[in-house]
């Protein structure tokens, strides 16, 4: 069996709220291999956003472990990049050093630090903007900087959560296939948290579903279409009634 | 059409001001015995405090040495209060047994007002100089303490992840996420601050320095020269508007990234 990059064994986590606890998460078992695109579905509230924060290092597992390359997660790191709904990108850099930001806080020299701006600043197609400042972009644009920057960090595994939910229709498409088109040059391995089944039928290799009340881990789907896929064919219709009726609870 | 917008600011902005103008004018000019002497008259007067040449009295010639002993005084009261305020400001916005330590006692002393403090810093400093400058620290001190400290307090969570998630050390995140995320309210908080110091700048002069724009709005007011009184009043909000203006360009500039500001 091949070692997996990311490994959650267990995982069960609680929040002290009011007075009470929440299980916010029971007992998660994942195992993700490198170069998987998985997604993560489910209803608001079961856990799938705990459950990236926890891998990203920013929540420590209340039961379990999370391991990466077989050893325990231990705080953020550069090697699991996060990107965030809301972007969380400096809103006193320029695109260029939102980009560099990752290198250059690791101490890489000036001149490497630059050369990575260019070459991923290039990459995502914001070479006229790579002076501008996050507020003068489009939500579209923040999140290809929020994209790029985690890439110019030479991130391995990239957490994504709900990233184009706030975008509208036609950039989130053209975002997800660009998207698409990274992971495979770059042999990422992403975990991607959505709403959508079709969204997470048309990008993932995985589709794994989540109910809340705990949250927990209800399915497992291997989605084998080939890519480019189609939203409109049969198969693709198949996966999503599967799925809507995993969601709704007839499993 | 965007010739007349250009326009439109600057003569909405001397409307006013030349209205109130000639009403001082025709409300004092020709009357002997009036109290408030004429526009043109505290004109003369400036002319004469700034060049001389026209009444050659003690006054003459004198406005200069004034302003600069007042801007010397703001500013370096100002300063200083920026040079111990902005360091504390973080400590207590950042360290926890520090705000626990100091928080209650400086917001305690907030509410006492800096004409409060004035008898008793004459009574430690003596009249004189030091006196002002210490009343003009004190005042430009809490904006710039308060505003510092909300900003370093109120770094979104989100930007520290991110940060972290990027590789960088806790121990550099204050010089690279606290710091520029909290230079808008330091910014608010220095320009409050040096807009006080003018504000009490002269309340500072009026105690018994030889110089300064507070001290002969005082000495003109006993010498029943109005007309001084008013010209010191001018140059007072003439260099209070410009260091303003100043300190707003800076913040342009330093805030460029910022869509409140920039
Ligand atoms: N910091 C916290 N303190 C207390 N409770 C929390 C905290 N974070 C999450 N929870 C709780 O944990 C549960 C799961 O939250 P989580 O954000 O992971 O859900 P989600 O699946 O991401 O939902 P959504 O789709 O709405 O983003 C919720 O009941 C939430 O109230
Ligand atoms: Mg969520």
């Amino acid at each position: 069996m091949v070692e997996p990059i990311l490994d959650v064994r267990g995982v069960t986590k609680r929040f002290a709220f009011n007075n009470e606890t929440v299980t916010a998460l029971a007992d998660a078992n994942l195992r993700i291999e490198k170069g998987e695109f998985v997604c993560l579905i489910g209803p608001s509230g079961c856990g799938k956003s705990t459950l990236l924060r926890m891998v990203a290092g920013f929540e420590t597992a209340s039961e379990g472990e999370l391991l990466m390359w077989a050893k325990p997660v231990q705080g953020p790191g550069p090697d699991r990049g996060m990107v965030f709904q809301d972007y969380g990108l400096f809103p006193w850099l320029t695109v260029a050093k939102n980009i560099g930001f990752g290198p250059a806080a690791r101490g890489r020299p000036t001149k490497e630090v630059r050369e990575t701006e260019k070459r991923f600043v290039e990459m995502v197609g914001l070479t006229r903007f790579a002076d501008a400042f996050p507020h003068q972009l489009s939500g579209g644009m923040k999140q290809r900087v929020a994209i790029a920057r985690v890439l110019a960090n030479d991130a391995e595994v990239v957490l994504m959560d709900e990233p184009f939910g706030a975008l509208d229709a036609m950039t989130r498409e053209r975002l997800q296939a660009e998207l698409l088109e990274i992971w495979e040059r770059q042999k990422l391995t992403v975990l991607f948290v959505t709403h959508a089944i079709e969204e997470a039928i048309l990008l993932a290799d995985r589709v794994v579903v989540m109910s809340p009340g705990p949250g927990r881990i209800v399915a497992d789907e291997r989605i084998d279409i080939p890519r480019p896929r189609d939203p409109t064919s049969p198969e693709f219709n198949e996966l999503r009634r599967r799925l809507s009726g995993l969601l709704a609870g007839h499993h | 059409m965007t010739q007349q917008s250009a326009l439109r600011g600057p003569l909405l902005a001397a409307a006013f001001p030349l209205v109130a103008l000639v009403a001082w004018h025709f409300t004092t000019s020709g009357r002997a015995y009036s109290l408030i002497p004429p526009p043109y008259e505290v004109g003369l007067e400036l002319w004469d405090l700034a060049f001389g040449g026209i009444y050659d009295d003690a006054f003459s010639e004198t406005l200069l040495t004034h302003a600069l002993a007042s801007m010397s005084r703001a500013y370096g009261g100002f300063g200083l209060a920026a040079l111990v305020a902005l360091p504390l400001g973080m400590l207590i916005g950042r360290i926890e047994i520090i705000r626990a330590m100091l928080d209650p006692t400086l917001q305690l002393l907030r509410p006492v007002p800096v004409t409060a403090w004035l008898p008793l810093a004459m009574i430690v400093f003596g009249l004189g100089p030091r006196s002002a400058f210490f009343l003009v620290f004190l005042g430009a001190f809490y904006p710039v303490l308060i505003n510092t400290i909300f900003g370093v307090r109120s770094v979104e969570p989100r930007l520290f992840e991110a940060a972290a998630m990027l590789g960088l050390s806790p121990s550099a995140s204050f010089a690279k996420v606290v710091l520029p995320a909290s230079l808008p309210s330091i910014f608010t908080g220095l320009r409050l601050g040096l807009g006080l110091s003018w504000v009490v700048i002269v309340v500072g002069e009026m105690t018994g320095v030889q110089t300064g724009l507070g001290a002969i709005i005082m000495e003109a007011r006993q010498l029943s020269r109005t007309d001084i009184v008013i010209c010191g009043m001018a140059v007072i909000g003439v260099l209070g508007f410009a260091s303003d203006k100043l300190i707003m360009l800076f913040g342009q500039w330093l805030l460029r990234w910022s869509p409140q500001h920039g």
